[in-house]
């Protein structure tokens, strides 16, 4: 048997395995810039749904999605580190860096992922919950175990993990699903592809060397450009629907309409881009703006929404 | 019987990470406590 000097562990036989994870590096493994993007589209769906939340239970709603979505990513990290530790991107990763096992962090996301999903059932309600353990199912199982790997696709359907937050935010407040609903999780779901496509566009090698069968890599850059192009035409498309179906005004409609123009121009200046070209401008320019896009469009229709509700009630004190 | 010695940097890992720990779970105490306020209070005022 072996013993820690203080008496604070028993070991097994052999030569311990003692962690020198921080908290930090457990936090890294829920991939914290991806779960910024889903507290913001969550709380987007939770204040332009209609209805009343209560404010405490709506910071859990945005806690329990956020903490599920970082799960996933948890449990991805588990089951991507033999691809992480070969791309220069992920490298750095926990897992990879050798400061956290694979099995660590596969019980760090089963953990936070049942916890998360049966908080926000008890908390809220069990449509946002079930929405939040498909979300959880759809990232780790169907995206990262089977799509990735498998088709040039996989952004294409995995995208739609990426897409659910804003649907089940607004599932906290309504306890139901709606046509505006959707549009908010389409406008993500089409953004996804052109957004993922210009990084895969300047890490084509990275994503080559691993095997992992993206579209640049299975299809070559030009139909991965035109393809580029086609979902950046939609998602200029499907920004502009919130005011189309009445959920947003036609104030929101003309900035969702620049945005998109924006999103679309720079989609072009991909196309044009020469093939074989190393430095890649304007791939990296569409992928910056992708993120701007994305933040923005949300943002306008949080700030239209509150804007609208100020205005109601102005008009109903008078 | 074999005794095993942290290094500091064993030792300071383990430290934030008993930190966050707890944290957490003083957390979800506060958190259950203030839902239970929530979904019951209305129910013990009428």
């Amino acid at each position: 048997m072996t013993l820690i000097d203080n008496h604070e562990a028993v070991g097994m036989e052999g030569a311990p395995r003692l962690s020198e994870a921080s908290a930090r590096d457990y936090f890294e493994l829920l991939k914290p810039r991806v779960m910024s993007l889903v507290v913001f589209t969550a709380f987007a769906g939770l204040v332009l749904a209609p209805g009343q939340i209560n404010p405490f239970i709506g910071f859990i709603a945005i806690l329990c999605i956020a903490v599920g979505a970082g799960a996933s990513g948890a449990l991805n990290m588990w089951y991507d580190a033999d691809i992480d530790a070969v791309m220069s991107r992920t490298a750095k990763r926990p897992i990879p860096a050798g400061k956290i096992l694979p099995e660590e962090a596969l019980a760090f996301g089963l953990t936070l992922s049942a916890f998360s999903v049966i908080i926000l059932g008890l908390a809220v309600n069990w449509l946002a919950a079930g929405l939040l353990a498909f979300t959880i199912f759809f990232y780790a199982v169907i995206y990262t175990m089977w799509l990735k790997r498998s088709t040039p696709q996989n952004i294409v359907i995995g995208g739609a993990a990426g897409a659910f937050p804003p649907m089940i935010g607004w599932a906290c407040v309504t306890g139901g699903l709606s046509i505006e609903s959707i549009v908010l999780f389409l406008i993500t779901f089409l953004w996804t592809p052109a957004h993922f496509w210009a990084l895969a566009l300047f890490k084509m090698r990275d994503y080559g060397a691993v095997g992992v069968p993206m579209m640049p890599n299975v299809c070559g850059e030009g139909t991965t450009k035109k393809q580029i192009v086609i979902y950046a035409v939609l998602t200029a498309l499907i920004g502009i629907c919130p005011t189309l179906l009445g959920f947003a005004s036609l104030g929101y409609g003309a900035f969702a309409t620049v945005m998109g123009l924006g999103f679309v121009w720079y989609s072009i200046g991909v196309l044009r881009m020469p093939e074989g070209d190393e430095r890649m401008v304007p791939a990296k320019k569409l992928f910056a703006f992708s993120i701007a896009y994305l933040f923005a469009i949300f943002s306008a229709l949080v700030v239209d929404h509150v804007i609208a509700q100020v205005w109601l009630n102005a008009g109903g004190i008078a | 019987m074999e005794t095993v010695k942290l290094s500091d940097s064993q030792r300071k890992s383990r430290r934030s990470r008993n930190i966050a720990l707890g944290l957490v779970l003083a957390g979800l105490v506060a958190l259950f406590y203030v839902v239970t306020l929530i979904k019951f209070g209305n129910g013990m005022v009428h």
